[in-house]
């Protein structure tokens, strides 16, 4: 649809940019103020100018903490973004089937996110949880605490648990503003279910995908609360992902100077890859007019 | 057939979602010694020690009503001002508007630690500390892009000559905007709702930084609970089975529009 | 229900061996033209030399040769839907395609060339084309054999001709024509259909069933079938002369006969009445209606 030529739209949005402006640039200009000062006590700073992009760039703990990241968010969007469209394309379309599944998948997402990792600490205790426990009777020594490979399962399983559902009601929002019709006319073509679902019930969702896709990506490489709560970045450094160390950095050793600059960095790198995916995904589908 | 194989598979992932949620349900119904002292699948010694405790401890209870007050707070500042903004993002052609669309959305790219002290900064110097209208407000900075890009989705799925009709018939345009546009997606609101809620519910960093007491959050409350003897498995379990309650009515409450707004809106 | 006598009801869509063309277009968007023509035959295993062969015959009888290699999702509307068609021309094992109001989304000034089209091809290739449609005209143009339907049932299958001088239905009447056709309600006097005192001479044939019917009886008449004169005349009723619309090579005269309206096409070249008029039913164009069907 062409749309209308009318720069008086700006008045419908002004409200929007206001709360969002006042929230954001401020508090983003003292991040950007930080990240050039050496903040040695409050009140008491010194100008550095680059220094500390310049010390950021070689810092190794940064780097891991960044791989672990990349790491963490790729399994995790490989893992979701399927399971979560399998998911929707079995949910119901009619009945009370409907409501039903959408108020269970809705549950995971409902939840705090500390109390997300308060509960996994305990479903993987072997003495009080029940996955803890299950594992261990057989016969795997499961800890979270102590092997770095169980923590990363943990956290994985964790995170799949917790949003996949997101990605299944994106999903199942586009599915269900497919028209009948097209569905006939795959039938008419003899087409396989799989025929059906990669020709047409993937390019209708192209809308909802790039939603999810970027709210996940978005999601999980910031991710903080759940696996700080769950692992505390543990064992060792394992788990140690890029927020972790931003906010031991900021917090732990009042660090501020490095940890906003680290804080910008992180804040590019996931623009630059989000802009990335949005374009990628915008062009995939070209000429196309849903 | 392949209908059998869908509804199993899907029991069978819904049997396992709910999993680590019964096992909340089971630590919250028994006390922290029992579940310190042995493992049962389900209470054997049922209590609702748990419960009790919550509903009559101050501290308690009155963290669930502070974080209702301002999720709703938020959830309609955030609907009405991204219902004008996705119109005109979806009707109409404006100077920088693609440019406009994104940077809303960049407002999530941030990670929120390190603006947790500037965001204290900035609302202590406005004397908004501990107020739930001050919560309300920094969660508009990720719920408003949030709702503008989804409400943008299923405007765009309405065409445009049922805008250029009401005109022609002579409605002005809030009241096409209220008694015509936006029953017709009703549902998209639903989900917009829906999702502005959900994430303003979770979330903790700034909801504990910009309260001290009289705002305090159920989120901040809950962390509360680690003590000298270590945290109270059976306490936290109950507060969080609670948490979940308020969001599961809003479902409750929108499902109908979440279903048929599944079927309408082009997202 | 039956193809070539073999008894189809209960096999699925696929096996029926039908094509549908929807009412706005439905492709596969991530598919060129070529890709969209030729998915049908590729599901069914055809091998690749004959898929080239028939979706080059196929998009060359739809003037689609041009377009092969475009993506199908960036061309008008009216290309779209011949995509549509093609796709159901392409297998050659097809016994019907199935028409759901196909015009719809196209643009008026483009309709006629895909009508064109049609024709061209059930002449080329003689198939069987099942058409929907609200649109008279296009029926009318259209078809062999028109099927017309009111309120879930079949009221009439005939040639356009049939329906136009023997509407087996009130609505048949109504709805074909331009205007449709007079309705008068009346009481039958030997070979006279009365209405509120105005005698219609029937001819005998109609009048004997006439007098068998049971229900309410009507007459009817096409407004291109009444015969108006200025004067006098046997067998003419008189009526008077309400509005004259002049639509160029016709014009549509409304009258009153006793408080009951009624429409005529005068062609041109004929005099236009003003005031009063006589008006003749000539009886071999006049029908009688009974509880609104054809009495026959």
């Amino acid at each position: 649809m062409d749309k209308w030529e009318n720069n008086k739209a700006w008045f419908l949005v002004i409200p929007v940019c206001a709360f969002v402006a006042f929230s954001a640039i401020i508090p983003l200009m003292t991040v950007v103020n930080y990240s050039v000062q050496d903040i040695i006590g409050p009140g008491a700073s010194v100008f550095v100018g680059t220094d500390w992009f310049k010390n950021v760039l070689h810092d190794y703990r940064l780097h891991d903490a960044l791989w672990r990241q990349f790491l963490f968010s790729g399994l995790v969007l490989l893992i979701e973004m399927p399971l979560g469209i399998l998911i929707a394309l079995a949910m119901p379309k009619r009945g009370w089937g409907v409501p039903f599944s959408l108020v269970t998948l809705a549950l995971p997402l409902l939840i705090p996110w500390n109390t997300i990792g308060t509960i996994w600490i305990i479903f993987t205790r072997p003495d009080i949880g029940l996955f803890g426990s299950a594992i261990n009777s057989l016969g795997v020594a499961f800890d979270h605490t102590r092997r770095p490979l169980d923590a990363w399962v943990t956290l994985v399983l964790m995170e799949v648990w917790h949003w996949t559902p997101l990605v299944s009601l994106l999903a199942y929002a586009g599915l269900r503003a497919i028209p009948e019709v097209y569905y006939q006319a795959a039938k008419i073509d003899g087409a396989s279910p799989w025929a059906t679902f990669y020709y047409i019930q993937l390019p209708k969702m192209r809308g909802v995908l790039t939603i999810a896709l970027l709210l996940r990506f978005m999601d999980s490489f910031l991710i903080y609360a759940e696996p700080f709560v769950l692992t505390g970045g543990g064992p060792g450094n394992s788990t140690t992902f890029l927020s972790i160390y931003v906010v031991k950095l900021a917090l732990g050793q009042f660090d501020l100077g490095p940890a906003a600059t680290i804080s910008l960095i992180y804040f590019l790198i996931v623009l630059l890859l989000s802009f990335i995916f949005y374009q990628v995904l915008q062009r995939v589908g070209k000429g196309e007019k849903v | 057939m392949k209908g059998k194989k869908k509804t199993i598979g899907l029991a069978i992932y819904f049997g396992l979602l709910f999993l680590p949620i019964y096992w909340m349900i089971n630590m919250s119904l028994r006390t922290n010694a029992d579940i310190l002292a042995s493992f049962a699948l389900f209470p054997i010694d049922l209590t609702f020690q748990n419960y009790i405790k919550i509903f009559t401890d101050a501290s308690w209870y009155s963290g669930y009503i502070n974080s209702m007050i301002y999720v709703s707070i938020n959830t309609l500042i955030s609907l009405a001002t991204a219902l004008p903004a996705a119109y005109a993002f979806s009707r109409y052609q404006f100077m920088g508007d693609k440019h406009l669309f994104f940077w809303l959305l960049t407002n999530r790219m941030a990670p929120a630690a390190v603006f947790a002290l500037p965001f204290f900064q900035l609302y202590s110097a406005l004397h908004l500390i501990d107020t739930h209208i001050a919560v309300a407000l920094a969660h508009c900075l990720f719920n408003i892009p949030l709702a503008v890009w989804i409400l943008e989705g299923f405007m765009s799925g309405i065409p445009r000559e049922i805008d250029e009709t009401a005109f022609i018939d002579g409605y002005s345009f809030p009241r096409f905007f209220i008694t015509i546009f936006i029953p017709l997606i009703r549902a998209g609101v639903g989900v917009t709702a829906f999702f502005c809620f959900m994430f303003s519910w979770v979330e903790l960093l700034l909801a504990r930084t910009l309260t001290v007491t009289d705002a305090k959050p159920i989120v901040a409350t809950m962390t509360r609970t680690i003590s000298a003897t270590g945290l109270d498995w059976g306490l936290l379990a109950a507060a969080g089975v609670l948490t979940i309650v308020p969001g599961a009515l809003v479902i409750w409450f929108v499902r109908n529009y979440m279903a048929k707004g599944f079927a309408l809106g082009r997202v | 229900m039956l193809y070539n006598g073999n008894d189809v009801t209960d096999l699925s869509a696929e096996k029926r061996n039908i094509a549908q063309v929807f009412q706005f277009p439905v492709l596969y968007d991530t598919m060129t033209v070529f890709d969209n023509l030729a998915f049908p035959l590729r599901n069914r295993g055809i091998e690749k030399m004959e898929v080239t062969k028939r979706v080059h015959e196929v998009a060359d009888i739809l003037d689609l040769i041009p377009f092969l290699k475009k993506k199908a999702a960036g061309l008008t509307a009216d290309a779209k839907q011949k995509i549509s068609l093609g796709r159901g021309l392409v297998r050659s094992d097809v016994a019907a395609i199935l028409f759901d109001e196909p015009l719809t989304v196209i643009d008026p000034h483009l309709k006629w060339g895909l009508r064109r089209k049609l024709k061209e091809i059930h002449e080329q290739l003689k198939l069987t084309l099942i058409y929907v449609t609200h649109d008279q005209m296009e029926a009318l143009t259209f078809a062999d054999t028109v099927v017309v339907m009111y309120e879930g049932e079949i009221v009439q299958i005939g040639t356009p001709q049939d329906l136009f001088e023997n509407p087996e239905h009130r609505f048949v009447g109504y709805f074909i024509g331009s205007p449709g056709m007079n309705f008068l309600p009346c009481t039958l006097d030997g070979d006279v259909a009365q209405v509120d005192g105005a005698r219609i001479t029937l001819d005998k044939k109609t009048a004997a069933l006439g007098r068998q019917a049971r229900g309410k009886l009507e007459v009817g008449i096409r407004p291109v079938h009444l015969e108006l004169s200025l004067q006098p005349v046997k067998r003419g009723v008189p009526a008077t002369v309400k509005a004259v619309e002049d639509q160029g090579s016709y014009k549509i005269v409304t009258l009153t006969l006793a408080d009951k309206t009624l429409r005529a096409k005068l062609l041109e070249g004929k005099p236009v009445p003003e005031g009063k008029a006589w008006v003749t039913f000539p009886a071999q164009w006049t029908r009688l209606f009974s509880d609104g069907r054809l009495v026959k």
